[in-house]
């Protein structure tokens, strides 16, 4: 039984004991990680991590804004090139020779040049809605593809661009290791933004503008404003984890940038539970998983990937947040 | 003259798009479901009938019969097994549903089929060439255009003149109104969505002897005829015609004036523009709704 008698324990993240046993039982699993999981493992989580950062991204735009993506992998390639030719640019330079590339600067690159985008593709969401906004998204999407496949100068051809080893100072980043840390505090960081920007004032004109534009409308929600909001915020997302993920790949391709990737990331929020942050940490941990789990049987891998979007859309559209959500609604009231 | 070839050459592949763009509409229409497993139906289809054709031994005429009764088939049980029982009705939910699907059915041509490039054995050739008014159009895209006609011209006789056109329409209107009126909704949605199949199944053949039969053969006729779709309108079937239209002379227009590996970005680009302008296409009606 639980009784909340203020507003701030309505709005508190983490609520009880048993919350926070949970919270430190996480932290506690995440830092001993490195210690148990060897070296493939390690680069699999990390790129779990990336991806988590771009579901979370995904989920805010389609899940509590209402908007639909198709397009998101561009977002992720145009973070993922921006991070690497600034980099590579930065360690050119002589003058900043001694600072080695700094990646911290070169994600917030990444995820700046995304947002950019982000506004750009917004502005004709301001006028077209469900299927003419998938179009638009689906075309940018595409756009970037195909403008990457045709400029080598920016995708380097048909060698591939290779991304600089991250470095803090003297510290390379070169083992899956460290890489684990960097990719995971900032995963860390940015659930808690995402966390903390869905129960704020912004977070509720993103649900109120997704229930009822209209009525969002009336009640002095600026549409214009928080609909390209919504845009940018997830476009910086999916830069940041296109860049992260670019760190921990270290090479890059216009191929990896194709629509089935944006469906994998829309398969990722939907299957882990739209309109929840965990959900999509769920959704894109699993999924990310089980491409992997199936490398040995590469072909099998889109019908495995479909049937399981299905089944989960079939049995619990809610995702797998909502029946977590229902088991523990039905832990609490047992006896009933 | 070159002009005239270019959209000559256009129309042709435009219809192709248009058979595909009408079967998303006519879906669209009809269920308000955004179909993006419609090229990798298309897909598999054609693949049936090119095993029929070769490993069958089959002739050309039967063959393509039997395939289209399989895609008509095939779309109406979709529905039954697998969107029926989708309890998530939102635009995203389908349009995720739909698109788990496509992976399914592109993963099951690699593991039946093989991911080669195969050749379907078709009666017309590309070899032979007229010139009509000092056009050279060759029998393929000829033949490809009188066909695209005629399924187009059937289709409308379907929704326009029969008994179960009306159906379809009124269901198009308001469901739950034509429920209580005694059309058998469900029934409807299913032979719309074999319909809908069937016209995917045409274009895939007759595309096959351009793209050639491969697993991702219709990813791009099925982005081109989503997108001719969307320009015209997505509740318009004429609206599907001319848009598709529209992006088969533009898109070859700019691949033979300016470049062709921008084709299909620039092709996207005329459709943002457009629905800066009319958010609802060409044709479509404007969105309108209760508060």
């Amino acid at each position: 039984m639980q009784l909340i008698q203020k507003y701030e324990e309505e709005m508190a993240l983490v609520r009880g004991w048993a919350g926070w046993m949970g919270v430190a039982l996480l932290a506690a699993a995440l830092l001993a990680a490195p210690w148990f999981l060897r070296g493939y493992q390690l680069y699999i989580a990390n790129i779990i991590g990336s991806k988590i950062i771009v579901a979370i991204g995904l989920n805010l735009l389609v899940g509590y804004t209402g908007q639909i993506s198709l397009g998101h992998v561009g977002f992720v390639a145009i973070g993922a090139y921006a991070a690497t030719h600034f980099v590579t640019a930065f360690q050119k330079a002589a003058a900043f020779q001694w600072l080695g590339g700094p990646f911290w600067v070169a994600l917030l690159v990444g995820g700046a040049a995304a947002a950019v985008f982000g506004v750009l593709v917004g502005l004709p969401a301001l006028r077209l809605e469900g299927p003419y906004l998938s179009i638009v998204t689906l075309g940018f999407g595409l756009a970037v593809q195909q403008l990457l496949i045709n400029w080598p100068a920016v995708s380097g051809g048909r060698i591939g661009l290779f991304v600089p080893t991250a470095r803090i100072g003297p510290w390379l980043l070169n083992s899956h290791q460290s890489m684990y840390f960097l990719v995971w505090t900032c995963v860390v960081l940015l659930s808690l933004v995402a966390f903390n920007l869905t129960r704020s004032h912004v977070g509720r004109a993103f649900v109120a503008l997704r229930d009822s534009d209209i009525a969002a409308e009336v009640t002095g929600v600026n549409l214009r404003y928080y609909k390209t909001l919504a845009f940018a915020v997830s476009a910086f997302y999916a830069g940041f984890g296109g860049a992260l993920e670019a760190y921990v790949v270290r090479y890059l391709e216009p191929t990896m940038f194709n629509l089935y990737e944006s469906i994998y990331y829309l398969a990722m929020v939907v299957v882990g539970g739209l309109g929840t942050i965990p959900g999509s940490m769920f959704g894109a941990t699993l999924l990310t998983l089980l491409q992997f789990g199936l490398s040995q049987a590469q072909e099998y891998l889109p019908v495995v990937y479909g049937a399981v979007v299905i089944l989960v859309m079939t049995i619990e559209p809610l995702g797998l947040y909502g029946r977590w959500l229902k088991i523990k609604l039905w832990s609490k009231t047992w006896p009933l | 003259m070159f002009f005239w070839q270019l959209v000559v050459s256009g129309l042709s592949i435009g219809s192709l798009y248009a058979l595909v763009s009408l079967g998303i509409v006519l879906l669209y229409r009809t269920s308000r479901v955004l179909n993006f497993a419609h090229g990798e139906m298309s897909m598999i289809a054609t693949m049936v009938a090119y095993s029929l054709l070769t490993a069958g031994g089959v002739a050309f005429g039967p063959a393509a019969v039997l395939t289209l009764a399989v895609a008509f088939a095939a779309g109406a049980s979709f529905y039954f097994l697998v969107l029926r029982p989708v309890k998530e009705a939102t635009l995203l939910g389908q349009i995720i549903t739909t698109a788990g699907f496509a992976l399914v059915l592109s993963g099951m041509a690699v593991v039946i089929w093989g991911a080669d490039t195969k050749v379907l054995p078709f009666p017309l050739s590309r070899a032979v060439i007229y010139n009509i008014g000092g056009v050279f159009v060759n029998q393929v895209a000829l033949g490809s255009f009188v066909v695209a006609l005629v399924a187009m011209l059937g289709l409308y006789l379907l929704v326009q003149k029969t008994r179960f056109g009306l159906a379809m329409r009124a269901v198009s209107q308001n469901d739950v109104a034509a429920r209580v009126l005694g059309i058998p909704v469900r029934r409807v949605f299913a032979v719309t969505w074999g319909v809908s199949a069937t016209l995917g199944a045409i274009a895939g053949m007759l595309l096959a002897p351009v793209t050639l039969v491969h697993p991702s053969m219709m990813f791009d006729p099925f982005l081109k005829g989503f997108a001719g779709a969307v320009l015209g309108g997505l509740d318009s079937l004429p609206g599907a015609i001319v848009g598709s239209l529209i992006i088969g002379v533009v898109e070859n227009l700019f691949g033979g004036y300016v470049s062709t590996s921008l084709r299909t970005t620039v092709a996207f680009l005329i459709i943002i523009a457009v629905l800066l302008v009319r958010p609802e296409g060409l044709f479509g009606h404007k969105f309108m709704r209760r508060v």
